[in-house]
């Protein structure tokens, strides 16, 4: 990306570059955006908040032409604009980076950065796209391979692939649908320098997020939303925590944690017991135990292995090495089916990958796990199931609470109850927990929360993993310190600040690293980037 | 910057009525088949005189009988996401082995028998060909139909079997109070393939299978397990059609069937199941089956150039697809 080719700047600066105005849309019975006006300055960030269903979404789909609006107009650069979809949408330089990712995972990095975009000589694919992939990186310095294949890498770096996608499209304005919802708090700060090189350049970025912390720290304007209605936009400097989150809920609220329920006696049997654990997907060493009624935690940075020690205790992965004992007994060969039958689930992190069946209802993709209780003689028990689901809604708060349609059509954040949703409907005795609050709002974090809290006091084992260190930190009686796949240290995170976390993390990964470095080369774990790690120390030494 | 304040109501519900326009449009998507059916029935009525006569109707009804099981059936194979090609292989070869077993032992019932049998055993080796080959059901399903198919061929040495059985034709001929054994017989499976699809264990993991495997594993489905018993239900469903339809002619031939698979897959997806799985209801097909027999029927009343049956009968399958497709792409 050439920074001089930027044109923007020479309009005036207080013209908007976007200006959508009485937007309006529905989808079947629900009124997803009503009377919606958002205007975008050149060279600024302007952020979308608002609880889940709010219209955020939408709204970003409509300026990036991916949705047709109803009633409304836009225009951009002060002209209106006729029909508007996807590709004209894009050659205005209005690019949209998804909530729900949209990647080719068959293809590199690269191609997917570049994909309908690819330079080419009398319709011949140029092969060398990698100067132009390290031009790009220049920009945002995020350290990807790229001839990685996209499949392969974890949520967190698909998300970056992502922005470079919106980057290589040399946009004036970039829609960033949560871009941070899987990202450290470190590769939020990455995220948000690239956002002010962008603005420096008179780019603009239309900011949707629910860490109102992250856009009150970026944003320049911020736009409540409620119910598919602009509350209010106002300068971010104007604003609190606070008075986002009342704006947004309509209601105060606190945003704590929950106290965190007694724990569990030293003597007390545990539930779950992994020694010295290795897994065919990159878990080299893992070591820890859960009690009935206890939050344990795994903290680590993106690609240290939490998710795949998640994986393979579940038996998603094979356990190649060590012992995982649930109750006393040796899991053998474990599956995902045996586990769930012992009691043990998992709630993923790629909510639409492994998660969830989009195409059917909310209320059946709640059910599949455990349909067995809500059977008889192999018939499906209506009633049973629909008084279950019923109860679940509610206790989450799902938006708009009609179980029965099909769960692609529900916003980001209540997609992730339903998730949620489906693993506690069999009241497991141990729950892992991957990313749960991701693209959740604030009141429903909360309400994740005291369930939480709520399944340990009842006795159940709770794993958490979360990006998020404050939550680990926050609930847990214990913690898990992950690195390179292996366990490493075990921390009481109630007195353990987020700083201190981050340094140890870093440091044990540059031990790491320098490791790997060590010893011959090609012993690296493809699924734990080596990459990765070093560009992170890197940044650490500069 | 000022701050901008706008009417805030308390808690709007976000959900009212759409126009009536856009809920006629939706209709129309989500039931064209059946829309497309009734408008051809009720038109076929009034042109002709002898179209909507008890025997017209029950004839069409019998004849499509065959056809009608075997996309039940496929019904279930489309939404758990894969395709069965050797429909018509495995019919031929259910059909031959029924002609066969009746010269050969005079029972016409035993001779029945044997088609359901030899359908569920063909429907196993296709399905574990997919799950333990990983091979796509595409590709498996057209290598074993011509694997079964030639074995149809060397049975019968390529020529047709006569039955000449005592009662081997009442399975495809008899009928009580003028309705034919075989469509009693095609409702009975209709009901039991819808109960199966839309009220049991199997048929939700049938859907989740389809609609994505790997949550379906994660969830502790036996993905495998459910895909096998899938083509298992397929080769069953061949099996029964294709004693009904050797019973009805009384021979056996390597022949038989020839075409069925590709049009069971066209009626399946014609009624509205969606090709790429997880989406789909077994009265779907049956309306998939009885819209393209209309077609038929009613160039064969008005005696038009039979040529442009296919014609027609391509066209509405596309315009119907597109318009199912029209709704995924573009909100
Ligand atoms: N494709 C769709 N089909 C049906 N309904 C939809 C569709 N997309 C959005 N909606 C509905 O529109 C409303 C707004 O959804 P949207 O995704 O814009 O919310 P959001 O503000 O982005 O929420 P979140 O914070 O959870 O991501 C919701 O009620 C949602 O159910
Ligand atoms: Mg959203």
């Amino acid at each position: 990306m050439s920074a001089d080719s930027a044109a923007p700047a020479q309009s005036s600066p207080r013209r908007a570059v976007l200006d959508l105005s009485g937007i309006t849309k529905r989808f079947g019975g629900t009124l997803a955006l009503d009377r919606v006006d958002l205007t975008v300055t050149p060279g600024s960030v302007h952020a979308l908040v608002g609880e889940n269903g709010a219209g955020k979404s939408t709204l970003g789909k409509i300026a990036a032409g991916i949705y047709t609006p109803d009633a409304g107009g836009i225009s951009v650069s002060g002209r209106s604009v006729g029909r508007w979809d996807t590709v004209r949408a894009q050659r205005q330089g209005i690019v949209m980076i998804a909530q729900e990712l949209s990647l080719v995972r068959d293809l590199t990095v690269a191609q997917n950065v570049f994909l309908g975009i690819e330079e080419h000589r009398a319709g011949i694919l140029r092969r060398d796209q990698r100067r132009r992939f390290a031009a790009l990186d220049e920009v945002a310095q995020f350290g990807l391979d790229p001839s990685a294949r996209l499949g392969d890498l974890r949520i967190a770096d698909q998300q970056k692939v992502e922005i470079l996608r919106a980057l290589a499209r040399d946009a004036k304005v970039i829609v960033m649908d949560e871009p941070t919802s899987s990202l450290t708090a470190h590769e939020t700060q990455r995220l948000h320098e690239v956002v002010r090189r962008l603005t420096a350049q008179g780019r603009s970025v239309v900011y949707v997020s629910h860490f109102l912390e992250s856009v009150l720290e970026v944003s320049d304007t911020v736009t409540v939303m409620r119910d598919g209605r602009r509350i209010r936009t106002g300068s971010a400097r104007d604003e609190t925590k606070r008075s986002l989150v009342e704006a947004m809920l309509g209601r105060e609220l606190a945003v704590t944690f929950p106290p965190r329920p007694p724990a569990p006696a030293a003597d007390v049997q545990p539930l779950l017991v992994a020694t010295d654990m290795a897994s065919d997907n990159g878990v080299r060493s893992a070591t820890l135990a859960v009690r009935p009624g206890e939050i344990v935690g795994l903290l680590g940075l993106v690609g240290s292995g939490r998710t795949e020690i998640a994986r393979a205790l579940v038996g998603v992965d094979r356990v190649t090495a060590g012992t995982v004992v649930l109750d006393g007994q040796g899991l053998g060969r474990t599956s995902p089916r045996r586990s769930r039958d012992a009691g043990l689930v998992m709630v993923p992190e790629d909510r639409h990958g492994q998660g969830l069946v989009l195409a059917r209802s909310m209320s059946e993709n709640m059910t599949l796990a455990f349909l067995g209780r809500f059977s008889r003689w192999g018939l499906v028990d209506r009633r049973r199931e629909r008084r279950r689901v019923g109860e679940l809604v509610e206790q989450l708060q799902v938006r708009p609470a009609r179980p029965e349609l099909p769960v692609q059509g529900f916003s980001g954040g209540n997609q992730q109850k339903a998730l949620l949703a489906k693993w506690l409907v069999g009241e497991p005795r141990l729950v892992i927990l991957d990313e749960p609050t991701r693209g959740v709002d604030v009141g429903a974090k909360f309400a994740i929360y005291e369930l939480i809290v709520a399944l340990a006091r009842r006795g159940v084992g709770v794993l958490i993993i979360s990006s998020e260190h404050e939550e680990v930190l926050g609930l847990a009686h214990r913690a898990h310190l992950v690195c390179a796949g292996r366990t490493f240290d075990e921390v009481d995170p109630a007195h353990l600040s987020p700083e201190d976390l981050l340094r140890r993390l870093f440091a044990a990964q540059d031990d790491a690293a320098g490791e790997s470095a060590d010893s011959a080369a090609g012993t690296h774990d493809p699924g734990l980037g080596v990459d990765v790690s070093t560009s992170h120390s890197e940044e650490l030494t500069r | 910057m000022t701050i901008t304040e706008t009417a805030t109501p308390a808690r709007p519900s976000p959900s009212s009525t759409p126009s009536s326009g856009a809920r006629v449009l939706a209709f129309a998507r989500d039931y064209a088949a059946l829309v497309l059916l009734v408008v051809i029935f009720v038109t076929l009525s009034i042109i002709s005189s002898s179209f909507l006569s008890f025997t017209n109707i029950m004839n069409i009804l019998n004849q499509n009988t065959p056809l009608a099981i075997i996309a039940v059936a496929g019904t279930f194979v489309i939404i758990s996401g894969a395709f069965d090609l050797s429909t018509a292989a495995m019919y031929a070869v259910a059909s031959v082995a029924v002609a066969w077993m009746a010269t050969h032992t005079d029972n016409a019932a035993l001779a029945l028998l044997i088609a359901p049998v030899l359908g569920v055993v063909m429907g196993i080796l296709n399905g574990l060909a997919v799950t333990k080959l990983h091979v796509h059901s595409f590709l498996a399903t057209l290598a074993s139909s011509l694997v079964y198919k030639a074995v149809a061929v060397l049975v019968t040495g390529g020529s047709l079997i006569t039955v000449t059985t005592e009662g081997f034709s009442d399975l495809g001929r008899g009928r009580v109070g003028g309705v034919f054994y075989a469509v009693i017989v095609l409702i009975g499976i209709v009901a039991l393939g819808s109960l199966l699809l839309h009220s049991s264990v199997f048929g939700r993991h049938v859907f989740a299978v389809g609609g994505n495997s790997d949550a379906a594993h994660l969830s502790g489905v036996r993905v495998d397990s459910t895909r096998v018993t899938v083509f298992a239900l397929s080769g069953l469903a061949v099996g029964i059609a294709a004693a009904i339809g050797v019973s009805r002619i009384a021979s056996g031939q390597p022949q038989a069937g020839a075409g069925l698979e590709l049009q069971a897959i066209a009626a399946v997806i014609l009624g509205g199941t969606s090709i790429y799985g997880g989406v789909g209801a077994v009265w779907r097909s049956i309306v998939g089956v009885f819209l393209i027999a209309l077609i038929g029927n009613g160039f064969d009343i008005l005696s038009v150039n039979p040529q442009m049956k296919d014609l027609v009968t391509g066209v509405i399958i596309l315009a119907a697809v597109a318009l199912a497709a029209a709704d995924r792409r573009r909100r």
